[in-house]
């Protein structure tokens, strides 16, 4: 790793060079991972030989499933519905979560006063959020990814509320001095403060959320990856259980790997060069 | 380019600034702490350590409302007010150019910087993150924000504290050629008296704890006469008049 590393960085080598020794750099990791979840193909593949059950399918028949199931649209369809829960749920835990963090990190009174709710909404079982909710609002999207987000929110409070309480007062003051608009201090001034914060929380989050969403889908939708594991439940179909899973657990590796990591990147680039 | 409108200089009249600490012990930082600078003036507030000159400059500044009296900004031009602080305080996530045009309200953003960086020494570090840059040179990024703005006043806080003596002196030349390209009513503080007897028209020096003023101290001389020998002699007649100061 550190080879290719230096090349990236020393002024003068032939443009050649530089470019194959960048690509290798970029390929390390992604190499890396492909052999690694290999690896992991072939254990699972030689456990279900070593124990043949119909309730333990190998890679070969869940891979099987999967090409029927994306050949007739469905795989598609539920998985979209899924994502969209997601991406709504989390977008509007984010936005919740983090004003609301930021301002009792900022507040010291409000922060006492609100601590108490905090815990106890952190300690609610989300199976509860999910039913009250079915309950209160009916069955009906908007209770659904209502109910993930308030499941995900206090989480990203806490997080927030850290990342508040970290945050330098010489820089406020200078934008204060300076007369920064309050548009300008909220992207260059706060934003980029709580920026690890926030990675933080996105990274807990996504993967908490797409967990929830699936208990949602499996107790009030009609679609969704959720839904789908529980009729295969119900037809003790493991390897398509498996198939579902499995195909959800890729889209947000694709989505970890193309907009996450680039994202974050890219926030960081005034850390990554060297001093 | 000197500075429009009528001359209202800087008028300080801070009667009480007392900070409380949680144990509610009481501290009074200033008292009767009065002066006045001209327009266009360069001064220079100098004091012992902890007598309250960072306070002084904080009230001013607006970061501090917590105290009994009034001061008074110089107004025309701009209206505006520019710091250099004791740490530079650039934005890291935000190159140099991006740090200075920041600061500048929205009908001056795009202005041309080029001569100013190119007096600071910083046009090859426009692009450049803070991290990358050596505490000298955040310094003069952190100058050239201030100047920038075209500021109505320049309130400076210890701007070459922590930086070796050969460095800071050749800040200071640099902060006289900016400022000499738009002379703009500045106040410093320091607890350099040479850096003050160099740079400024006049040194308000400030008492103990709680502070007030004990003098004001003229340097009438244009700021290119004061060679070494002058220094010597401003060094000698500043210690007649304070005996005990600095």
């Amino acid at each position: 790793m550190t080879a290719p590393d230096t090349g990236d960085r020393t002024p003068g080598v032939a443009a050649g060079i530089s470019s194959q020794s960048g690509l290798a750099t970029a390929a390390a990791p992604v190499l890396t991972i492909a052999v690694s979840l290999l690896g992991l193909c072939l254990l699972w593949g030689l456990a279900a030989n070593a124990w043949p059950s119909r309730a333990f399918p190998g890679p070969g028949q869940v891979w099987q499933v999967l090409l029927a199931e994306a050949a007739n649209g469905d795989l598609f369809c539920h998985l979209g519905a899924t994502l969209g829960r997601v991406a709504a749920a989390y977008v509007i835990a984010m936005v919740f979560g983090s004003v609301i963090g930021v301002l009792l990190g900022s507040y010291r009174r409000a922060d006492r006063f609100f601590s108490p709710w905090v815990i106890l909404f952190l300690n609610i079982p989300a199976l509860v959020v999910i039913v009250l909710a079915y309950i209160w609002f009916g069955l009906n999207e908007a209770a659904a990814i209502g109910a993930v987000a308030v499941n995900k929110i206090p989480n990203v409070v806490v997080t927030m509320r850290e990342g508040a309480r970290a945050l330098d007062p010489g820089y406020a003051e200078m934008a204060a001095v300076y007369r920064f608009g309050p548009l300008d201090r909220i992207r260059h001034v706060l934003l980029p403060q709580l920026q690890p914060y926030l990675a933080a929380a996105s990274r807990s989050g996504i993967a908490l959320i797409w967990k929830i969403v699936l208990v949602v889908e499996l107790l009030g939708r009609s679609n969704g990856v959720g839904f789908q594991i529980y009729l295969y439940f119900q037809l003790f179909d493991v390897a398509a259980i498996l198939a579902y899973t499995l195909a959800f657990v890729a889209v947000m590796l694709v989505i970890e790997l193309l907009l996450v990591q680039p994202v974050e990147r890219h926030a960081t680039r005034w850390r990554r060069r060297p001093a | 380019m000197q500075p429009v409108g009528a001359a209202v200089p800087l008028r300080v009249d801070i009667a009480e600034k007392i900070f409380r600490s949680a144990q509610g012990v009481s501290v009074t930082a200033l008292q009767d702490l009065s002066f006045e600078v001209r327009q266009g003036e360069f001064a220079c507030l100098l004091g012992p350590s902890g007598c309250g000159k960072t306070t002084t400059l904080r009230i001013l500044l607006g970061l501090d409302k917590d105290f009994s009296g009034s001061f008074q900004l110089p107004e025309g031009g701009s209206n505006r007010i520019a710091a250099v602080f004791q740490e530079p305080t650039l934005l890291p996530w935000r190159t140099v150019e991006q740090n200075v045009r920041l600061a500048l309200p929205k009908g001056l953003r795009t202005k041309n910087l080029d001569g100013l960086f190119d007096t600071l020494g910083l046009a090859g570090m426009r692009s450049l993150y803070p991290a990358e840059l050596s505490l000298g040179l955040a310094r003069r990024a952190a100058l050239a924000r201030a100047f920038a703005t075209e500021p109505a006043v320049l309130l400076l806080d210890e701007p070459f504290a922590s930086l070796d003596e050969r460095t800071a002196e050749r800040l200071r030349h640099l902060l006289l050629t900016v400022w000499s390209a738009r002379p703009t009513t500045a106040l410093m503080v320091t607890h350099n008296l040479r850096e003050a007897l160099m740079l400024s028209d006049r040194i308000i020096v400030l008492s103990q704890r709680p502070a007030h003023v004990l003098g004001m101290f003229d340097v009438r001389l244009p700021r290119h006469y004061r060679n070494p020998q002058v220094m010597s002699d401003l060094l000698r007649s500043f210690h007649q008049k304070f005996p005990g100061v600095a």
